[in-house]
């Protein structure tokens, strides 16, 4: 059987279960297919002997009737999650060469599901971006091209390298995480699937933390069912982080049945921006209509302080960034600038971050560093959580209302051009989030679904959000959209 | 509120980044642009609201208070730039 490398964890499970190709086949398939996608600068530390050690032992038991259901899929993983013995920089440089001596959990529940990990996956640095172009490894390159222009462009971020992957087919599935829209965003530029669960479903124990109320994982796969089967492998308690829910995971695949029948969908009003294009309208009046279709309620909803979601975060998510960063300091790991005499301590920790962070990650911990600061605390930060009381509660009296489920477009435009947004000031990246971050900052699950072209052949994303700990539910409703979109685009193979 | 090269100074100093005198003026600028982008805040009544400390309801998680890890030594230090004799090492702190 040839291009293994395309298929979805669903298929490539069940082709295992019936013999008709092995882990090692898959694996092989990928690794070859990364070793040839040099271009999409995607993978930025190979695994290639320990991918075909976990294949073997994933083809032995498989001969069991035991076997997990990830057992045997290849995946890559997201530079951010600490990974025993192998490089985990979370695309910075003042991570540099760190192999940590332990596992995270999410990563630790994929291995003992059986997934093989074929290596770590490009990032913006610390998770902070929305273009990948902040990686100390370089740009990840989408494999998506403007019609026949070959200008490059992004795969979103920050988990712009996981994108990336799993749109050209280098790992069947990819784990990414999502502080302000790092999952979805980069999802709906690629056309693929990508789920943020409510806070709290995964442990963020061992994911190196950008900013901790807000960050969680999750999958970014080629299809619905895929992010169901491999959400329930990530998620679950764990003791080892206090924020972790000590709830059952349900078999979330089981949930997909299709049927949406008397389902209450909520359209926001505020999500209508000023300057939003056509497309991105066209496409939401579509999603709504194919909901409509498929048998769900459509009622106009309210959520008015949406407005104040992005500054609010970019208090909150720096505030918390700048507290995380202060470990790193260039004595228990990574980086230690090379001091002249006389430095003292003071210049060691000053000039190992000067050159170990970037500069929008510099940027970010030094506005948290104000907004934390004696005589600002209150008029920054204590307002912006306040407003992050708001924003929630917006979303529970829509809930309250009897709404199941909320559609809204996943970002305002398509991919834009790598190096396009260079000269803009700061707060035109941050736009791109302005669709996603107010997920984060209620601590619901969201998931973009691809669900349509834009006239010069670029994906673009429908999102969806749910109620707290109804992530089955919300992947049922996804399932439905899929289905009606009947999105199966992929990019020419042009690396 | 505006920042001056001072002020980004100050901040410079406070996150322990060390930031060269004729990089501040555009990192002042920066930090203008961001923080004009967050006055909009003000324009909320937050009269009465509550000030958010967790996003979901649950009650943090306890554990008994004993010890359950510890003897790592080697590799607590495996990632250390500079180990020696079983420590971290750093520049002198103190003359």
């Amino acid at each position: 059987m040839t291009d293994l490398n395309k298929l979805g964890l669903a298929e490539a499970r069940d082709l295992l279960r019936k013999g008709e190709t092995t882990s090692v086949e898959l694996t092989q398939s990928c690794l070859t297919a990364i070793d040839a996608a040099g271009a999409l600068n995607a993978f930025v530390h190979k695994t290639p002997e320990l991918a075909m050690e976990r294949a073997k032992a994933a083809d032995e038991r498989l001969k069991g009737d035991d076997a997990p259901a990830m057992c045997g899929l290849p995946i890559g993983i997201k530079d951010l999650f600490c990974t025993k013995g192998v490089d985990s920089q979370a695309g910075s440089r003042i991570l540099e060469g760190f192999k940590p001596e332990y596992e995270s959990t999410v990563s630790q529940n994929l291995i003992d599901n059986g997934a093989v990990m074929l290596g770590k996956l490009n990032m913006d640095e610390f998770a902070m971006g929305s273009s990948n172009e902040t990686s100390v490894y370089g740009n990840a390159v989408s494999p998506w091209r403007r019609g026949n222009d070959d200008a490059e462009l992004t795969p979103g971020g920050s988990s712009g390298g996981s994108a990336s992957a799993v749109a050209a087919d280098l790992c069947l599935a990819a784990t990414g995480t999502d502080t302000g829209g790092s999952i979805r965003q980069p999802a709906a530029f690629t056309g693929t699937v990508g789920i943020k669960p409510t806070y709290g479903r995964c442990s963020r124990w061992g994911v190196v933390a950008f900013a901790s109320s807000l960050d969680q994982a999750g999958p970014m796969t080629k299809s619905v069912r895929d992010a169901a089967i491999m959400l329930e492998a990530m998620c679950g308690h764990d003791v080892k982080d206090s924020t972790s829910a000590d709830l059952a995971v349900p078999n979330f695949e089981a949930m997909l049945t299709g049927d949406i029948k008397g389902k209450k969908i909520g359209i926001p009003k505020e999500y209508r921006m000023d300057g939003m294009p056509g497309e991105i309208e066209q496409l939401w009046a579509d999603g709504t209509a194919m909901l409509k279709a498929a048998g769900a309620e459509i009622v106009d909803i309210s959520l008015p302080h949406t407005k104040y979601a992005l500054p609010a975060y970019y208090v909150i998510a720096p505030a918390e960034a700048s507290s995380n960063l202060a470990r790193y300091d260039g004595v228990r790991y990574g980086h230690r600038a090379t001091l002249e005499a006389g430095d003292g301590i003071t210049e060691m920790y000053e000039k190992t971050r000067a050159e170990g962070f970037g500069h929008e990650v510099q940027r970010r911990v030094m506005i948290g560093t104000y907004v934390l600061s004696a005589g600002f605390y209150d008029a920054y930060y204590n307002r912006a959580r306040r407003v992050r009381t708001l924003i929630k509660k917006d979303f529970e009296d829509v809930f309250a209302a009897g709404v199941d489920a909320i559609l809204t477009p996943a970002t305002p435009s398509a991919a834009f051009g790598l190096g396009e947004m260079t000269d803009a000031d700061p707060v035109q990246m941050y736009l791109n989030d302005v669709f996603t971050v107010t997920v984060n900052l209620a601590g619901l699950p969201g998931i973009s679904v691809p669900a349509g072209l834009d006239a010069q052949g670029l994906p673009l994303g429908l999102q969806l959000i749910g109620k707290p700990w109804e992530e089955g539910d919300l992947l049922n409703t996804a399932y439905a959209l899929e289905a009606a979109a009947g999105f199966v685009a992929k990019p020419g193979k042009w690396w | 509120m505006s920042i001056d090269q001072n002020t980004a100074a100050k901040v410079a100093k406070l996150a322990r980044i060390k930031v060269e005198d004729d990089a501040l003026p555009a990192l002042a600028d920066e930090f203008n642009t961001i923080l004009g982008f967050i006055e909009q805040l003000n324009e909320v009544d937050v009269e009465g609201v509550e000030p958010m400390t967790s996003v979901t309801p649950q009650r943090l998680k306890r554990r008994e208070d004993v010890v359950n890890d510890g003897n790592q030594q080697p590799k607590v230090l495996s990632n250390a730039p500079d180990a020696r004799e079983g420590f971290f090492a750093v520049p002198k702190v103190m003359e």
